[in-house]
């Protein structure tokens, strides 16, 4: 069972108490953006087997839309964060770094770079 | 090869089983193939089968990072069905029922074929209407299924409880023709055919680059070393994300668990499939006796094949409310594997953005039962660049919002 720590609330939810929301940081392209943009949006995800930013909501707690910096193949969790930012935070990243050196997903990486 | 048979078994029994010989041979790779097929589950062993026996092309290698049918073909619930809703699943799904029927002649290898019906419950009254529109949309498929009243539900299912308080049996999607069949065996029978025709398995090899010059492929890199090859298929299930980023390019996938559980052995009490789609569980006996129940799937991207415990509670409530007698058996084993889901639950079966790379996934939470059917296309479009089986599957439907869109149709248990 997968455990986050609810940025808001700050209760350590199980999985059951959460909902998955995908990809994170995502950039919404609407009308009048190209095709290859809208297509990418809605369905080429980020699939990665490692490092991965996901959206989560706490659906039987608070109620709020966080984010989550997980891997894919182990579970490990690096770290959550609250959902009004763009891009992960130093903190965050740093401790992804920690652990996976050399990480990169979409354009983000270890913040020293 | 030598052939199985009756006469042989009794050949060996006369001999103490000295004679059987490897079903397949594990040799060492060559410099160069005219086609390589990366992953030796049931999909790229058939992949490979039927480039061999429909197209004549034997100058094969099928690579396999762990070992051959050890991914999903292995931890599937084995279900082999074909009353999907849309014209082009129909159309490759039955090819692939069809197949099924005659796999153990054509293979000379028993993979147990076992047409003993599915019946998929109605216990909304969604679900009825769903299932009637998919009964008269088979019938001009030309798919033999109908719509069954709860009556004879309970005749062919003793054990179902019609009345259950929150969902009752309103009818079910009955397809007589459908059922299971072993599934390492459909594997390990291509893997024989395969290699009684020339071609090479390599297992314990895993592809780590895909080599391009000029926006074509020229060959992978291994963990064996390089080898050429002039067309790459990629059939690799859960991992399709992850070798389409190696070929350089992205697909509309991602890869979640799916899990299922069987309980210790019984005697005979359900010789039908029985998938309720509504509460999410879905459970058939196998010949040992063991329920084979399939689970759900995680809610979040993960390559871990093993799946959570809360599913498994909510699996097996379901299914207690429906059988009630299973409510004391106990599970033996409980396991999980990584199935790619696209945006419209249905297959991809594509050429790709790299010349001569062809990619065959996305099958999600039902890939077991096209295995043949899979396989027969996709020889098809890599042998002649184009198959009436695959044209509707292409990896650019998602631009085109052309979706074949099965997620209402079959819900989550495909």
């Amino acid at each position: 069972m997968l455990i986050l720590h609810c940025p808001y609330c700050g209760v350590m939810a199980d999985e059951t108490e959460l909902h998955g929301g995908g990809e994170a940081h995502l950039t919404r392209h609407g009308p009048g953006s190209s095709d290859e943009d809208f297509h990418d949006y809605l369905f080429a995800k980020e699939n990665p087997r490692g490092v991965h930013f996901e959206r989560w909501r706490h659906v039987q707690g608070c109620g709020k839309w966080f984010h989550a910096a997980r891997d894919t193949a182990t579970l490990e969790v690096f770290g959550t964060y609250p959902a009004q930012t763009t891009e992960p935070p130093k903190a965050i990243r740093k401790a992804i770094t920690a652990k996976r050196p050399g990480w990169t997903w979409r354009g983000f990486s270890d913040p020293a770079k | 090869m030598r052939r199985y048979s009756a006469f042989a078994i009794a050949r060996e029994a006369a001999r103490y089983h000295s004679g059987w010989g490897k079903a397949w041979s594990s040799p060492e790779p060559k410099k160069k193939y005219d086609v390589i097929i990366v992953g030796a589950g049931g999909h790229g062993l058939a992949t490979a089968f039927y480039l061999g026996r429909n197209f004549g092309i034997t100058n094969v290698a099928v690579i396999e990072k762990g070992w051959l049918g050890g991914g999903n073909t292995g931890r599937n619930t084995t279900i082999i069905r074909s009353n999907y809703l849309q014209d082009p699943s129909a159309a490759i799904y039955e090819k692939s029922r069809s197949l099924y029927e005659t796999m153990s002649q054509d293979l000379n290898y028993n993979v147990m074929f076992s047409p003993r019906g599915v019946m998929m419950l109605a216990q909304t009254q969604a679900e009825v209407r769903g299932y009637l529109r998919t009964a008269q949309a088979n019938a001009l498929q030309g798919v033999s299924t109908r719509f069954i009243q709860p009556a004879e539900v309970k005749k062919l299912v003793p054990i179902i409880n019609l009345d259950g308080p929150r969902y009752p049996v309103l009818g079910a999607l009955w397809q007589d023709r459908a059922g299971t069949a072993r599934h390492d065996a459909v594997a390990w029978g291509y893997a024989r055919a395969c290699s009684d025709m020339g071609m090479d398995i390599i297992q314990q090899c895993e592809v780590t680059a895909v080599r391009r010059e000029g926006g074509r492929v020229v060959g992978v890199d291994t963990t064996k070393g390089a080898i050429d090859c002039d067309k790459l298929g990629i059939v690799v299930a859960g991992n399709s994300g992850v070798m389409a980023e190696r070929a350089g390019f992205r697909l509309p996938i991602e890869s979640v668990a799916l899990q299922a559980l069987v309980s210790e052995p019984i005697k005979p009490c359900m010789d039908v499939v029985v998938m309720a789609n509504t509460v999410h569980g879905y459970m058939s006996q196998s010949d040992k006796g063991e329920m084979v129940i399939g689970g759900g799937a995680d809610g979040f991207n993960n390559y871990t094949q093993r799946g959570s415990f809360h599913h498994i509670e909510e699996t097996v409530r379901a299914l207690v409310e429906t059988f009630p007698m299973v409510s004391r058996l106990k599970m033996l084993r409980q396991w999980g594997g990584i199935v790619d889901m696209t945006g419209d639950r249905s297959p991809i079966l594509s050429k790709t953005p790299v010349e001569g790379v062809f990619i065959n996934g996305g099958w999600g939470t039902g890939g077991f039962k096209a295995t043949p059917g899979s396989g027969w296309a996709m020889a098809e479009l890599m042998a002649k660049g184009h198959s009436p089986l695959t044209d509707e599957f292409s990896m650019w439907r998602f631009k085109e919002g052309k979706f074949i869109d099965e997620s209402v149709a079959a819900g989550v248990a495909h």
